[in-house]
């Protein structure tokens, strides 16, 4: 437009890649798996992932302040020959204060896809709503579910644009579809990674060291609940950052069950008591 | 800043017709026929090809597409617009691979081009696109589908259609030949679908162009010879009929 020309706003409005101007009939809307619209806003001539670089990359941070993003918690799941385990920890904490012992990290997508949360619970929870919400769209359009690979790659696509900017977020999508169970761990630099085993958060090594020693792929339904606990409950008996109680869910050919909640104190004394 | 249209094209009339989606419908039945059957292991595309000029290049006239290894297309209208919907049409049958990790739904890539269609007879400063397209395709777990789409932005399944110049008299053929034994091979659908062609084009073989997709195949695009060879095959079978039928009334 003339006007806008001559007072040379086209010089330091600047087109971001969010708002690149698409005339409205060319943009494609609900058949790109994105969100095209960004979820988040992002304040105006900032840009986040530059501001934060020096703080959470560099050595001494800025002024001697450094960012460090952990993943407070601890989360597994594997395949096995009856579908999938999915165990976590409840213990949501800031720094070294607990803020609660009961904070759900699995979250039900449908009854055939379950989300786990590390991290920060603020992005995981709000993340995998939005998920949740694309899911049900999907389901609505498409008339059948989406599948466990789609909703990964819907998330990991979501996030990707949020590269650099402070998102804290390790999560495990699993679900059964069409093709089998399906497990994919999911990130806040839009890794996503298709496997048997994931575990995720602070005490990821901890369950990692239980889950190796005492995985196969033919256990039994009762020998793969007693492995999904036991690795976390000595993850959480060792990890500061990781306890409450062990919520375990069984993925199945017919859908999720959540299969048991025992708090670690409980578990303690029963693993201690077997000991003897 | 780009020059914005803030004048729709395409507006109700006092009757409730939108004026140009009917006209774009009037440049279809001015495009060459094509014909599209639904098959149990196959389905079939023909096209009635256009004379070409005598110096031009005959293979760079091409009225059936494919949009990906299990889908593909023919359309009856402007090619120049049906040159667009299909690189659109191809780009998202990869684009929804690269998300989705599976490839389209005939039903899903349908609803797409027709959704692209019904936006241009709704926006500002654009015309409808003046093409029907008939696609067909497997989907996943290996059913067969044919759909058909027009201007206006709206699509429907069909076991059997057709699209173009003489589309009623080729429909009217098919909705009295097409049983279940009729389709009950794969060389049945195809010869079906070339007396369907037969009724409209000129002088035969010639003038046929005719694609398959098999389950789990590629598109295959039948050579002149064995369109000949199956055209002659059914002028055998028509002279048989005919000599039966004059037995029957001699006896």
């Amino acid at each position: 437009m003339a006007l806008l020309d001559v007072c040379g706003i086209s010089d330091w409005v600047k087109e971001d890649g969010f708002n690149a101007e698409r005339a409205s009939v060319d943009k494609v809307n609900h058949f790109n798996f994105a969100a095209q619209t960004p979820e988040l806003a992002v304040p105006v001539g900032v840009d986040p992932a530059e501001f934060l670089r020096p703080l959470v990359d560099s050595e001494e941070g800025v002024n001697g302040v450094k960012i460090n993003l952990e993943h407070g918690t601890t989360t597994l799941a594997f395949k096995f020959q009856h579908g999938v385990m999915v165990a976590v920890d409840s213990r949501a904490s800031a720094g070294s204060y607990v803020s609660t012992q009961m904070f759900k990290k699995v979250i039900e997508i449908n009854p055939f896809l379950l989300g786990t949360m590390s991290g920060s619970a603020a992005d995981c929870v709000y993340w995998e709503r939005v998920l949740a919400k694309e899911c049900r769209i999907y389901k609505l359009r498409n008339k059948e579910r989406i599948s466990v690979s789609a909703a990964s790659k819907l998330l990991a696509n979501m996030v990707v644009n949020y590269r650099g900017m402070g998102l804290s977020m390790g999560t495990m999508i699993c679900g059964w579809d069409k093709k089998g169970p399906g497990l994919y761990y999911v990130d806040d630099n839009g890794l996503r990674l298709c496997g048997n085993m994931f575990s995720t958060g602070s005490g990821n090594t901890y369950a990692y060291g239980v889950m190796d020693s005492g995985y196969r792929y033919d256990l039994s339904v009762p020998e793969a609940y007693d492995l999904a606990q036991r690795a976390i409950f000595h993850a959480t008996h060792r990890d500061a950052y990781s306890g409450g109680t062990v919520n375990m869910y069984h993925m199945r050919e017919t859908g999720w069950i959540k299969v048991s909640q025992e708090d670690v104190g409980d578990l303690y004394h029963r693993f201690y008591s077997e000991k003897k | 800043m780009a020059a914005r249209y803030d004048r729709a094209i395409t507006v109700f009339s006092p009757d409730g017709h939108l004026f140009q989606v009917e006209y774009a419908q009037e440049a279809v039945k001015k495009g060459s026929t094509a014909v599209g059957i639904r098959g149990k292991d196959i389905v079939v595309l023909g096209v009635e090809k256009k004379s070409v000029a005598k110096l031009q290049e005959e293979r760079t006239v091409r009225k059936i597409c494919a949009l990906d290894d299990h889908v593909c297309m023919a359309f009856a209208g402007l090619t120049a617009d049906a040159r667009i919907v299909i690189n659109r049409a191809r780009v998202e049958c990869q684009s929804h691979r690269l998300t989705v990790e599976d490839p389209v739904t005939v039903e899903y890539i349908t609803r797409h081009i027709a959704t692209l269609k019904q936006r241009y007879t709704q926006s500002n400063g654009r015309r409808p696109f003046g093409i029907s397209a008939l696609i067909v395709g497997f989907d996943y777990d290996g059913t067969p589908r044919l759909y058909q789409t027009d201007p206006s932005g709206t699509y429907h399944a069909w076991k059997a259609n057709a699209i173009g110049r003489s589309a009623k008299t080729v429909r009217e053929f098919l909705e009295k030949n097409y049983t279940d034994e009729s389709i009950a091979t794969d060389n049945e659908a195809i010869k079906l679908a070339i007396k369907a062609l037969l009724e409209v084009v000129q002088s035969g073989g010639k003038n046929i162009e005719l694609a398959v997709i098999r389950r789990n195949q590629p598109l295959k695009l039948l050579e002149s010879k064995e369109i000949e060879t199956l055209v002659a095959e059914i002028e055998k079978e028509k002279e048989e009929e005919a000599e039966k039928k004059k037995q029957k009334k001699s006896t």
